[in-house]
């Protein structure tokens, strides 16, 4: 049931797709109808003693909990624990990505050089690298960052290359036409005509993000959501759990939601249905 | 002004879009050429323009050779190609990135009166027609004075009416500084509406096949019977063109009377 929740919380913005305006807010409540729903009937159920509730808790316990660790404090300390390494490592791996992206896209040699054994590394599932990573910058933030930051580079660094390629040769032949030099060429005609593809893969490499820092949490950590997750199992708090559960839903959507609100305006020329979407 | 020497281009596959092509046009002049389709006049455009090399023979532009492009050649592509994050103004100064800001608005707002477009600047192109949308193009092309213009059939994907309007447009901008033009169009009376001199081209490989002179004095009158003469000349040699395999440039007057 929370699964629902959660899974709704990250879906909801594809719940009303190119409705009427008029129907479209009652679309988009019509996602809530079935999360709701079913959580007052376990919430029912749970009380009337027709279900334990220990393993599976009800909203209210869920509730109440969420609520405790916030008033205490505990919750904005997890919570900003795991934004600060999210952050961290996707602006490394952000930078990284784009600039790799942009000297593999925009040059052959450097496209030989480099691609094979980026895709051959990308081959490789990034937890893997936990325990190297733990051996060469030790078990605190380092090891921690540089996951998150492999995360994200991969599809940063695909959608830049990609993006680069498959600049239209038209809009490029307009630049050449009036004799735009290679510095003035990036500034003028590539980089603006980039920019759609590069958001979307920073959006995708920030979502990436959230689920490395999860993973990198529960390997081994004293703070951040994704030790609340461990956490609520040792102790045998399965509402600490789904707690932090959608503490993470709240936390991705807004960062994304974030991400999004900044980018739009330099979008604003685009001649797409996205906004409607 | 502009000659070609003995060009001919032959692509990687094999492709020989053209071969021995001699042209030469004076300055201020209008040259149209028309053919059927693959017989090499956009590769043609494409050469003078310096986006691609010829392979064999020159292109000569008061006397040096073009090997890419040039800053006084201007080029109104097939579409707008416009650049679709950048306003009406600022699509049409696009090659007007040296001036200051002040100089650049007034030429651009020039241009863009001219082409009937006056209001216009703040608009994204996806708010336009594909009719603005080739003007803004115009505009852009010949807001920085060329001295020469090449076209590559920069009407063929409007309506009739539009297209009118729009040689209006052109000739009134053609007019200020009378550069020399080079257009690509398989449109003849487009052709003898513009042109001072239309060359009939021939596929594979894409060659001369003949050409014809316009005498016509500028305004034309589309309905005049000298108009018409010349336009009935035009389609007879361009149909000559599509049945004859063999070029025949210096027998047009004794083949006039057997275009079927």
């Amino acid at each position: 049931m929370s699964t629902i929740e959660i899974a709704e919380a990250v879906d909801e913005t594809k719940a009303a797709p190119q409705a009427r305006p008029a129907s479209r807010a009652g679309l988009r409540l019509a996602g809530f109808l079935l999360p709701v729903v079913l959580a007052i009937i376990w919430e029912i159920l749970v009380r009337a003693g027709l279900a334990n509730g220990r393993l599976m808790p009800p909203p209210s316990v869920v509730g109440k909990t969420l609520w405790q660790l916030a008033v205490s404090g505990e919750l904005w300390t997890h919570a900003w624990a795991t934004l600060w390494r999210v952050g961290a490592g996707f602006g490394i791996g952000a930078a990284v990505g784009t600039a790799l992206g942009a000297l593999t896209g925009a040059l052959p040699l450097a496209r030989g050089l480099l691609d094979p054994t980026l895709q051959a590394l990308r081959a490789i599932p990034s937890i893997a690298w936990v325990p190297l990573f733990i051996l060469w910058f030790g078990i605190f933030e380092a090891s921690k960052v540089a996951l998150i930051a492999v995360g994200v580079f991969f599809p940063v660094y695909l959608g830049v290359a990609a993006a680069i390629l498959s600049i239209d040769r038209k809009i490029v032949e307009v630049g050449r036409v009036f004799r735009l030099s290679r510095l003035a060429m990036v500034r003028r005609v590539l980089l603006p005509a980039i920019l759609p593809d590069w958001f979307t893969a920073l959006r995708g490499g920030l979502g990436l993000g959230f689920m490395f820092v999860v993973a990198a949490e529960i390997m081994g950590a004293s703070e951040g959501l994704g030790y609340l997750l461990v956490d609520g199992q040792q102790l045998g708090r399965p509402d600490t759990i789904i707690a932090a559960i959608i503490a993470f839903a709240v936390l991705g959507k807004l960062a994304d939601g974030l991400l999004l609100a900044l980018t739009r305006p330099f979008l604003a020329w685009q001649d797409t249905a996205r906004d409607r979407l | 002004m502009l000659t070609f020497d003995h060009l001919a281009k032959t692509y990687a596959d094999g492709t020989r879009a053209l071969s021995g092509i001699d042209i030469s046009v004076a300055a201020g002049e209008i040259l149209a050429l028309v053919g059927g389709s693959g017989c090499g006049k956009t590769t043609l455009l494409r050469l003078v323009a310096g986006l691609d090399r010829p392979s064999e023979g020159r292109i000569l532009l008061d006397d040096a050779a073009i090997t890419e492009p040039r800053a006084d050649v201007g080029v109104i592509f097939q579409e707008p190609r416009l650049l679709p994050w950048l306003s009406v103004a600022d699509n049409a100064g696009f090659g007007l990135s040296h001036l200051p800001a002040t100089e650049r608005a007034r030429l651009v707002t020039g241009a863009l009166v001219r082409v009937g477009l006056a209001g216009y600047e703040a608009r994204w192109p996806r708010e336009l027609s594909g009719g603005q949308q080739q003007r803004v193009a115009i505009a852009r092309a010949l807001v920085t004075r060329p001295k020469l213009l090449l076209m590559d059939e920069p009407f063929s994907a409007l309506d009739a009416t539009t297209r009118a309007s729009l040689h209006g447009h052109l000739l009134a901008l053609w007019e200020e500084s009378r550069p020399t033009v080079v257009m690509v169009t398989h449109d003849v009376e487009e052709a003898v509406t513009l042109a001072d001199r239309i060359v009939v081209m021939q596929p594979r490989p894409g060659r001369i096949f003949d050409e014809l002179d316009n005498p016509l004095t500028r305004p034309r009158d589309r309905l005049s019977p000298a108009f018409e003469a010349i336009k009935r000349e035009a389609l007879r040699t361009l149909d000559r063109s599509l049945t004859d395999s063999e070029p025949r440039q210096h027998k047009a007057a004794e083949s006039a009377g057997m275009w079927w």
